[in-house]
């Protein structure tokens, strides 16, 4: 924690706070407003110190992909969560004009290029915008956000190779839940099988890998930085395996149109396999955790603690306010951004 | 003796007995070991029914391999647009192998697919690939609107000697309808009249379908006697069953959930404009999905998508008795 400043250390939890209150809101928003929020949304409960540690370890012009799991990633950067939740309520206001949801949020104001709902082929933008800051050579990094399911793809493979020949400033974040899905990395995935860690897989691509706890902020943020530094300095891209736990289901539950959506705690259990697993997975919750060691490390007061919920809380209600009143989108939008 | 059953599972029962009648039949995909599908790797085994990992182009190049090399398999891609990101597998490796062979070899898979997610899944998640595919030759592709034709046509299919892309239309999955029990077989390339009329004929695919009936029972009450003709493959496609019913009726409202340029309703236009333009008494209305992403907002993806007004205002127009635009 020694390069890491309280207000560095308060801030990072704070983002973590909110990206948790979020996430929260919109998954009570399937009981407390049903039909409101349609379609697929996949959220990040557990991966807030992946997220943020990540983030931190950028500056303002550095930019970032993602796949469907998105929320976090524009919380962290400053996009307004007002703007993000009319966007999963498919407002006018929202971030894209209610036209992406939930799966296909995008803020380039603040760098988040976009995301992609199909797995693993988010992970070339990433190394073709880090192609364009090796072009412009202003030592911008692109940070790529994935799953472990995603490594399966050849265009992870493809990626990381040219990524490599090419030295480009870009760096794999692949965050490891350990699932795709119901599937399990042992079920699906040679490296995970034979006991390695999946960031193994950079060594066939002539780039470091490390393996890190992705619950722990502070790990991340020290990780990441390293990466970003490297890639910055013009030495190329580095693999980095998070390790988290995925505290929802893998996204809501898929029900026929008109039928509310939500996230009953039994189908965790059911995706974690037993129950100690998942109560095992709820004591490694990276925001108590890390709550627990500022306080005990005398960063954070309990009361500061409760103010930083309080502010999450109400700025979330805010939001959850704002997309409920945001008028639709005028039919026609529809056609609106279909060329440039 | 037909039984009520949803659509999805009228499909797991063709599967099923298919790969008890035929040993070489294999089922595989990612997320096999989900509950729905624990019965097949119970009843088959662990040769016959495997997880993948999130590899599309490996999962249907096996898929090919194994078929030249004598096996049946099943795909399991959830949905249509996984398809997209093997692209050559689909549509330029097993589908070219017999003719490039001079008939040497055969390539028996099925490629099983749900599509047309239109429940706010938008932007990656809600095409209508049918016509990304029935232009490719050497495939066919099979887009079933009833349980039972679900059943019937994925036993047809995985019978079939040539790659199939077996197309759900995921709004269809818990709706239920008869479905004869036993073996059930549905001819490829034979269309099914959902509605007899003699007023104009309307042929839709999959959930258009339904909206097409709905469409019919209004205008019924307009005393418009509408026929709809259900294709249920679009490769091969029975063009001969719609044009004899355009020469009954005169006129045609073609539906199709995909985009306008260029859907089936686009061949079919075709077909109908070179083979049966002597039977038309007005011009062909094309009710499609417009040119976009389907987006997210729900008036904005019900914009985008063919509904019952839009078809019935067709039939209205090619009938004269309105002039409204479809
Ligand atoms: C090419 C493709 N195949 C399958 C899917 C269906 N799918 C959506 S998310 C997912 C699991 C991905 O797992 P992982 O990459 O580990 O990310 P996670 O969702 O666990 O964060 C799958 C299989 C998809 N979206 N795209």
């Amino acid at each position: 924690m020694a390069q890491l400043d309280r207000d560095r250390l308060i801030w990072m939890f704070t983002q973590m706070v909110r990206i948790r209150e979020f996430e929260e809101r919109v998954k009570r928003t399937f009981e407390e407003h049903p039909g409101v929020i349609r379609g697929h949304t996949h959220l990040a409960d557990g991966v807030e110190a992946s997220i943020v540690g990540s983030l931190s370890a950028l500056r303002e012009s550095d930019q970032v992909l993602t796949t469907y799991r998105c929320h976090g990633y524009p919380i962290t950067l400053g996009t307004p969560t007002k703007a993000l939740m009319a966007e999963i309520y498919g407002r006018a206001d929202g971030i894209c004009k209610g036209i992406g949801g939930s799966m296909h949020l995008t803020d380039v104001s603040r760098g988040f290029l976009g995301t992609s709902g199909i797995v693993g082929q988010g992970i070339p933008h990433a190394a073709g915008a880090a192609y364009a800051a090796q072009i412009r050579g202003d030592g911008d990094v692109v940070l790529s956000f994935f799953g472990d399911g995603a490594s399966k793809q050849g265009s992870f493979h493809e990626t990381l190779n040219i990524a490599s020949l090419w030295k480009l400033p870009v760096v794999f974040v692949m965050e490891n839940n350990g699932y795709n899905v119901v599937t399990q990395s042992h079920q699906e995935d040679a490296n995970a099988a034979a006991g390695q860690d999946l960031s193994v897989k950079a060594a066939a691509y002539a780039m470091p890998g490390v393996t890190i706890d992705g619950g722990d902020p502070v790990t991340v943020h020290e990780t990441v930085s390293a990466a970003v530094q490297r890639a910055r300095a013009g030495e190329g891209p580095t693999l980095v395996e998070s390790k988290i736990y995925r505290l929802s289901a893998h996204g809501n539950i898929i029900a026929p149109p008109g039928v509310p959506l939500h996230f009953p705690e039994h189908e965790a259990i059911e995706v974690f396999g037993d129950p100690e697993q998942y109560e095992a997975a709820k004591r490694g919750d990276p925001v108590p955790r890390f709550r627990g060691r500022l306080v005990n490390d005398g960063v954070l007061g309990p009361d500061d603690a409760e103010r930083i919920a309080q502010e999450a809380r109400d700025e979330m209600q805010e939001a959850v306010t704002f997309g409920l009143e945001s008028p639709m989108p005028a039919d026609d939008e529809a056609l609106a951004y279909v060329w440039a | 003796m037909p039984r009520e059953l949803p659509y999805i599972v009228a499909i797991n029962e063709a599967i099923h007995l298919e790969m008890a009648r035929d040993e070489d039949v294999l089922y595989f995909g990612q997320n096999m070991a989900t509950t729905e599908n624990e019965d097949f790797v119970k009843a088959f085994g662990k040769d016959r029914v495997r997880v993948t990992p999130i590899s599309e182009t490996a999962e249907i190049g096996l898929a090919v391999g194994a078929a030249l090399a004598g096996k049946r398999p099943v795909v399991e891609l959830y949905m249509a647009e996984f398809m997209l990101v093997a692209m050559d597998q689909v549509t330029n490796e097993g589908n070219r192998f017999r003719a490039m062979s001079g008939g040497q070899v055969t390539v028996p898979l099925v490629l099983k697919a749900g599509y047309g997610f239109a429940a706010g899944w938008a932007g990656q998640h809600t095409g209508v690939l049918t016509n990304l595919f029935m232009g490719v030759p050497g495939l066919k592709v099979a887009v079933p609107s009833t349980a039972a034709d679900a059943k019937g046509l994925m036993a047809t299919a995985i019978r079939d000697d040539n790659p199939v892309v077996y197309l759900h239309h995921y709004l269809l999955t818990l709706e239920h309808g008869d479905v004869p029990e036993g073996e059930h077989l549905v001819p490829f390339g034979e269309a099914a009249i959902r509605r007899s009329g003699g007023d104009v004929t309307i042929v839709a695919t999959g959930w258009m379908v339904d909206r097409s009936l709905a469409a019919a029972d209004t205008l019924a009450g307009e005393g418009i006697k509408a026929e709809i003709i259900d294709p249920r493959t679009v490769a091969p496609l029975d063009t001969k069953t719609i044009l004899e019913s355009v020469e009954r009726t005169g006129r045609l409202v073609l539906v199709d959930q995909a985009p306008r340029h260029a859907a089936a309703a686009t061949v079919i236009a075709g077909e109908v404009a070179e083979h049966g333009f002597s039977s038309l008494k007005a011009p062909i209305v094309q009710v499609t999905g417009r040119d976009a992403t389907v987006p997210y907002s729900e008036p904005l993806e019900a914009y985008v998508i063919p509904d019952e007004e839009r078809i019935a205002g067709a039939v209205r127009r090619v009938l004269g008795t309105s002039p409204v635009a479809a």
